[in-house]
């Protein structure tokens, strides 16, 4: 977590403030442990608890604060004054709480310990006003469900059964997969897991889980396969790709930022992309799908394809 | 002690204050302060120390340490200030283990930089008496979005009921027009957060997804002026806007008997033709959106019903057919 270069004195003494008491509660921890569960560089830390040692409730040796880092471990004592955090600001209350209600609705946390958990931290930090006008929902319970089924799985470490939808090739497989995490991108859930059918680590669109079954076996992903970096999305781009040359229309033109194009140029209202796909089902559905404001340049056999798609299609109504 | 006039000092010096005040069970006077806080000392003149210590006591407050002045003379109204402990520090929140495991996964939900730092911090505060436990919900990773920089500022708005400003920009239009809007509620649906609230120029409850706010937030100082109806919905209003309204059409499909699963997914009722087709019955909202839809699947999926439905998909498809003219052989 980064932190302005310069710190007001009144943030530091509101950090110092919430880090005593934790260093309390942990007396002889780490120092690269003390800075990683802080948020903060192990020299900022050590830079803290020197500060920390010149003060306290008088100027008598025994009103200071004992805080010590020798052998690279953390003792802070005689700070009763301030042994016990700062009440929550509305701001960090709000976070924990919105963050709750979003658990509750996503039903990703197990909604009993969620209720139970909101009502002592709404009683610790009172009423605020206006707090009810923030608010998070959810409305899709089979999602919830799913979700909460995975949560379990991937506490309890055990390999799930997926019975699994892909709409953009219209493929439905069943596959095991050991889950390695859920995350929420872009509006949904995936989970990534290590996919014994694929022999990789693959997302799985928590809403496109037709069916999930938790297996007795236990989950065992490989050791050292990485998790994908979600920053950038959940689109993934393969290696053995064919590249596609698309005519967009301006109707099309968010083809461009959903899916990652290696080129793009303009050609008066039109963007020109390349598309790289390994899959041409899933690039023939997409131009069928957008109706005439993307035209497929070449491959002049994916062309084709698409065309005698559409016109085997119409024919279909034509006959009485 | 830290240089004097560097953050570092003044840090010294709001922390020692700040201890000496929680530690004494009477409010203490001022001249007793200025002996107990080594910075105060070193300050020379009385007015300099006055300026200081009123800066100090104002920072503290804006902190939310409940500092409080006292009556303490009883012939004279000499003052004195203390911070009560119990008004100063959270109350334990005795969180059971499954209880402390969500509070911790809630704190890690939010993608916003300041907001994830900032329940980083209440996290920290109200774990801070407890062991270091194993997180059962390590492979979890929920983001509540609120990335948006619009975020805070309509947070606070939101919180304080007072009026804001922005430039907005609708889909399909170019550009970004002002809006004033008194804020009502702030909702989080399906990952994105929207406003709602009442359109002062419009004189009307509008909608806003925080992604389409292109300039920064103004907060104003004007209160809120038109009370929040009884009878708003945020979530009925968000989702009329963002196409994600109950489906209620009704279709019937024919659909290849290896084809159409997300299709099927949805389907009220799937009944077989012959080895080849099966009937499917479901429910639609957007007719264009699903006209789409079913044209991806090229001859796969036939529509019987209704008339308008099949007229867009024959449109569509016809659209696709003339673009690629002179590829059919």
């Amino acid at each position: 977590m980064s932190r302005p270069s310069v710190e007001s004195a009144t943030s530091r003494v509101q950090r110092l403030l919430t880090m005593v008491p934790w260093l309390v509660s942990r007396q002889g921890i780490e120092i690269e442990e003390a800075a990683a569960g802080l948020g903060i560089t192990e020299q900022q830390l050590v830079a803290d608890l020197d500060l920390l040692f010149m003060c306290g409730y008088g100027q008598m040796p025994d009103e200071m604060i004992e805080a010590s880092y020798e052998g690279g471990r953390i003792f802070v004592t005689n700070a009763d004054a301030i042994a016990r955090p700062l009440r929550l600001s509305v701001d960090e209350a709000i976070s924990l709480i919105v963050g709750l209600r979003s658990l509750a609705a996503s039903g990703a946390g197990e909604s009993s310990a969620v209720e139970r958990a909101l009502a002592k931290l709404e009683e610790a930090t009172g009423s605020i006003p206006g707090m009810e006008r923030v608010v998070v929902v959810e409305d899709d319970t089979q999602v919830g469900q799913t979700t909460a089924v995975l949560r379990d799985a991937l506490a309890a470490a055990r390999r799930v059964h997926l019975t699994y939808v892909v709409p953009s090739r219209d493929e439905r497989t069943e596959r095991d997969v050991d889950p390695m995490r859920l995350a929420h991108v872009e509006g949904h859930w995936y989970l990534e897991g290590w996919c014994h059918r694929a022999q990789d680590v693959r997302l799985f669109r928590v809403d496109r889980i037709e069916q999930v079954e938790v297996l007795d076996e236990a989950s065992t992903p490989p050791e050292g396969v990485a998790r994908r970096d979600l920053s950038a999305g959940a689109y993934q781009q393969g290696a053995a790709d064919v590249p596609v040359t698309l005519r967009l229309r301006p109707a099309a033109h968010w083809v461009a930022e959903y899916y990652p194009v290696t080129s793009r140029t303009t050609s008066g209202e039109d963007l020109v992309v390349t598309l790289p796909t390994s899959n041409e089902g899933f690039l023939r559905r997409l131009v069928l799908r957008l109706g005439g404001s993307a035209v497929i340049s070449g491959p002049v056999e994916l062309r084709e394809s698409v065309a005698t798609q559409a016109a085997e299609a119409l024919a279909a109504y034509s006959s009485p | 002690m830290a240089a004097p006039n560097t953050p570092a000092a003044k840090t010294e010096r709001l922390l020692n204050l700040t201890m000496s005040l929680l530690s004494s069970r009477i409010p203490v006077p001022k001249q007793r302060i200025r002996r107990m806080v080594e910075a105060y000392q070193l300050v020379e003149s009385d007015e300099a120390f006055d300026r200081m210590f009123e800066r100090d006591k104002e920072d503290l407050r804006a902190m939310g340490i409940p500092l409080v002045t006292e009556d303490i003379g009883i012939f004279e109204d000499e003052q004195g200030y203390r911070i009560d402990q119990r008004e100063y520090a959270l109350p334990p929140v005795e969180l059971a283990a499954d209880e402390r495991a969500v509070v911790g996964l809630a704190s890690r939900a939010w993608a916003h930089a300041t907001m994830a730092g900032t329940a980083a911090t209440a996290w920290r505060k109200v774990a801070a008496s407890d062991e270091v436990g194993e997180d059962p919900f390590a492979g979890l990773e929920p983001q509540l979005g609120g990335a948006e920089p619009a975020f805070e500022p309509l947070k606070d708005a939101v919180l304080t009921g007072t009026s804001v400003r922005f430039d907005y920009a609708r889909p399909g239009t170019d550009g970004a027009v002002p809006r004033r809007v008194e804020p009502w509620y702030l909702t989080a649906w399906h990952g994105r957060w929207y406003l709602v609230g009442h359109d002062l120029d419009r004189e009307a409850t509008r909608v806003f997804r925080l992604s389409r706010i292109t300039s920064a937030v103004t907060v104003t100082r004007d209160p809120i002026s038109v009370a929040i109806p009884d009878d708003v919905d945020p979530v009925r209003m968000i989702a009329a806007i963002d196409g994600r309204e109950p489906s209620q059409s009704p279709a019937v499909l024919r659909v290849r008997t290896d084809a159409g699963h997300w299709l099927r997914r949805r389907a009220d009722r799937v009944e077989p033709i012959d080895d080849q087709w099966d009937r499917v019955h479901l429910q639609h909202s957007g007719l264009h959106g699903f006209a789409s839809e079913i044209a991806s699947h090229g001859p796969d999926v036939v529509v019987e019903e209704p008339t308008e439905l099949r007229d867009a998909v024959v449109d569509h498809l016809r659209a696709v057919v003339d673009v690629h003219e002179g590829s059919l052989r």
